[in-house]
């Protein structure tokens, strides 16, 4: 492994597999990262559009479902065990492939280290095993459709007995088997991508570059890598418990006197509670490191575009940094209803309210940035507006569930998947649109389209309020999720035009995401050549050419001496103030 | 600027459907739902006048400060402005969690009646089953080996145990208006759960686990029971229902099932 000093006398590789393939380059593994979620948000919608199909058309016949599932969807017709294995994927696709991969590892692996002035990551050779890493746990999940069974059917959260039990439901038998060997090896993947990130932030950064002088992106990079360290190592080891029951015929999460498809079951001792711990207590954080770059990324685009400095640097990173704290200890509250104690609910849902705080903190702190600003509707400040408007009503919804005794009637409804969609979903994948637009000058060397771009942000915006705000009311009248369909209780019946409505919504929304593909790839190879520094941006990206050479600031040592968001200054001869100009630029 | 008038009238509709209640919870047919439905009004109004005012401000800022050319105002915060929202946001949101605890407490942690009628519940897939103890008041003993679905005897109980053989078994939950319930929750093979609606009232059913669960229903009907923890291909058709019955029905009802055994 080089070490920091060693590797920044590295030569640029020679040969197109050491340059875009095995590369150790941070922007090329960045990149690599990105197409890799951008692949899997495809495979992601497509079982989405899939599912909202067929909960409002359970019995249509459809020849090429039979076509692909032979058995599942023999004759054309899907089967709720093909709905509960589309849910699965689409839900552990979404989470780990795309959330969790575009932006800290894809966005982050390109820019923290350019923002701080750094050549590279830390440790290159590391930064290019996690990614090959993440691309063959990709390669396993997916292979789980094609297996006797197909993919499991036990949700993202995999909870036991149902995922511990072959004999519990097809798909049971090696899809899920596949399903945790590929997130242990996610895990595996994201813990090296983690200490890169911290060992990078850490020690890297440039001269000058104080932490108080970091922009707002790489404190929630940081804060990201610090929770999917923690994370991660606790679904790691959860991992290996499930496949050690699943195999061994240990039970660690099998209690006795199971009886499972009229087989009594030879385990004792163990608890289908522990597992849900050590899942939330990495799945809570995961929330947060699907969620916290992107709102690094809306206060990097808030303050650039209404140029004008944040509101409340300081108050921004302790609210960071309070996050990422206080995301480790609410993991609980997606337990109420389990049986655990419900002394401990109450302890939880105190703390759960706490985290209420800070992102309530950034909320307020970029309506301040806004406010008095001089506004420049970029595509990419469309996407990190959208971004406040979602965040603010997905974040509202968990006031309700962050309360055990509402709980009460909202778990396990509508109204949770309205709320995370909402939330770690939509307004995640805005920060992820809001980046796309932001830096893809900067990545590809080109400008994209502002027009294509905002035609699809009003579409996606007015889109998913269509699809994810009628999932809080039919929450409210009990709709209890994960039905692949309505037809069997009297009360759900009634409800079924919503669920019409949000399929129509959804598979508008998917149509609108043409315009991004298009726009995105069209931009590659025919956009206009993009300048320097086209937002007129203070951050260190937008010092060096568009795309950056190889080792991003050659050769020199970039030396910083201002704060990251000095916009509007009084007296400076331009409205902005680069980090790295003359110190003596300031004017008071 | 096109987005304002979009927020503003996205926010509109929502708070629209919201106040309307077109797709809303069934009446509540307990104390403790009256309780609940007072405490989702509380913080539906609260998140409510929140979720307005801050999409209405973003819309605002949006519509008032395009660029113009000129200078913002030069400004890195307000510590003042700062404290204030920080503080009113805590005492908000842990002010309403605990004006909820009282509920919780009511449900999980009041000291429980011990006259309350005890019913068995084993839910397994794809069916929920109820066991009453009968005359005896006792619940007879029960063997995993015995189950036999087929023979309707889900719960496996032995015939060669007294105390069981007057224990009513029951595809459906049927209780006494007005009587405090103590339901005991078992599953055999993964996680189900006890939903009504009506009653506001959620459980999971855990495998391993003996789950009491009190309640009390006043209105007579009949209720859908939707299993509501993902357990496997026939989690859409986990059905039962629960009917709430006169104590003269309920009791009469208990005499036809002893006699139809």
């Amino acid at each position: 492994m080089a070490s920091p000093v060693a590797h920044s006398a590295h030569h640029a590789p020679q040969g197109f597999i050491r340059k875009y393939v095995f590369s150790l380059d941070h922007k090329v593994i960045g990149i690599q990262y990105y197409f890799l979620a951008l692949f899997s948000v495809l495979i992601g919608m497509s079982l989405s559009l899939l599912m909202r199909f067929h909960m409002v058309h359970p019995d249509a016949k459809v020849g090429w479902f039979g076509t692909l599932w032979p058995t599942a969807a023999q004759g054309g017709i899907m089967t709720p065990e093909l709905y509960l294995s589309l849910m699965t994927m689409h839900g552990t696709i979404m989470v780990f492939f795309v959330l969790t991969t575009a932006p800290q590892s894809g966005f982050g692996n390109f820019f923290l280290p350019i923002q701080i002035g750094a050549e590279d990551m830390a440790f290159p050779v590391l930064n290019m095993l996690s990614f090959w890493t993440t691309l063959l746990a990709l390669g396993v999940m997916v292979s789980a459709f094609f297996v006797q069974g197909g993919a499991p059917l036990a949700g993202w959260t995999a909870y036991p007995p149902l995922s511990a039990v072959p004999q519990a439901g097809p798909g049971e038998g090696l899809g899920q088997t596949l399903w945790i060997v590929s997130i242990a090896i996610f895990s595996g993947a994201s813990l090296m991508g983690a200490i890169n990130f911290i060992a990078t932030l850490i020690d890297l950064r440039c001269k000058g570059m104080s932490l108080m002088r970091l922009p707002l992106t790489c404190w929630t990079w940081f804060v990201t890598a610090i929770l999917g360290l923690l994370g991660f190592a606790v679904l790691l080891a959860a991992g290996v418990l499930l496949i050690l029951d699943r195999t061994a015929g240990t039970s660690f999460f099998l209690p006795a006197g199971l009886m499972v498809s009229d087989q009594i079951l030879n385990h004792k001792g163990g608890s289908p509670l522990l597992w849900q711990h050590l899942f939330w207590f990495f799945g809570h954080p995961e929330v947060y490191i699907a969620i916290l770059p992107g709102m690094g990324v809306t206060s990097q685009l808030l303050s650039t575009f209404s140029r004008k400095p944040i509101f409340g640097y300081r108050a921004m990173v302790f609210a960071i940094l309070s996050i990422g704290f206080l995301g480790f200890l609410v993991w609980g509250h997606h337990m109420f209803m389990s049986g655990m104690s419900p002394y401990s609910a109450m302890a939880f849902s105190v703390l759960t309210m706490a985290i209420g705080v800070p992102s309530a903190i950034k909320t307020f702190n970029w309506i301040g940035t806004l406010w008095g600003g001089r506004i420049r509707y970029t595509a990419a400040m469309m996407y990190a507006l959208g971004f406040v408007s979602l965040f603010v009503t997905g974040g509202l919804s968990g006031i309700f569930l962050g309360q055990p005794a509402l709980d009460l009637y909202f778990h396990d409804t509508y109204f949770v998947v309205g709320h995370f969609h909402m939330i770690m979903g939509v307004a995640a994948i805005f920060g992820m649109f809001a980046g796309t637009f932001y830096w893809f000058p900067k990545m590809f060397g080109r400008m994209m389209n502002e027009t294509l771009g905002k035609i699809h942000f009003y579409l996606t915006f007015v889109g998913v309020y269509a699809i994810f705000t009628p999932m809080h009311y039919l929450g409210i009248a009990g709709n209890p999720r994960r039905y692949s369909d309505f037809t069997n209780f009297d009360f759900l019946g009634k409800l079924l035009p919503v669920h019409t409505f949000m399929t129509h919504a959804a598979y508008f929304t998917a149509a609108a995401q043409i315009l991004f593909f298009f726009n995105l790839f069209w931009s590659m190879w025919k956009g206009k050549k993009a300048p320097m520094n086209p937002w007129d941006a203070t951050t260190l990206e937008w010092t060096i050419p568009s795309p950056p050479p190889f080792d991003n600031f050659a050769g020199q040592h970039p030396v910083v001496n201002h704060g990251p968001y000095e916009y509007g200054v009084p007296g400076a001869p331009k409205d902005f103030i680069m980090q790295t100009d003359p110190a003596d630029v300031h004017a008071e | 600027m096109l987005l304002a008038p979009i927020v503003w009238v996205l926010t509109v509709v929502i708070c629209y459907y919201f106040a309307a209640q077109v797709w809303w919870f069934p009446p509540a047919i307990s104390q403790h739902g009256l309780a609940y439905d007072a405490q989702f009004m509380r913080t539906l109004v609260i998140t409510g006048i929140i979720f307005f005012l801050a999409q209405f401000a973003l819309g605002w800022v949006i519509f008032r400060y395009r660029d113009n050319g000129t200078r913002a105002h030069y400004s890195h915060g307000n510590d003042k402005w700062e404290t204030i929202w920080t503080s009113a946001t805590a005492i908000l949101f842990v002010g309403l969690v605990l004006m909820g605890t009282r509920i919780w407490v009511a449900v999980h942690l009041s000291e429980p009646d011990p006259n309350a009628v005890p019913i068995e519940l084993m839910a397994k897939q794809f069916a929920f089953s109820f066991r009453y103890p009968g005359p005896d008041g006792k619940f007879g003993s029960t063997d995993l080996k015995l189950v036999n679905d087929a023979a309707g005897n889900p719960f496996g109980l032995d015939d060669n145990d007294a105390a069981g053989k007057d224990d009513i078994v029951s595809a459906s939950l049927k209780v006494p208006a007005g009587k405090p319930i103590k339901l005991i929750m078992h599953s055999r093979d993964v996680i189900h759960n006890f939903f009504v609606r009506e009653l506001r009232l959620k459980q999971d059913i855990v495998p391993g686990m003996e789950i009491p669960l009190y309640f009390q229903a006043d209105t007579p009907g009949v209720y859908e029971i939707p299993c509501s923890e993902l357990c496997g291909l026939g989690h859409f058709q986990m059905r039962s229902t629960m009917e709430v019955m006169s104590e003269a029905d309920f009791e009469k009802w208990k005499v036809e099932q002893a006699a139809n055994k």
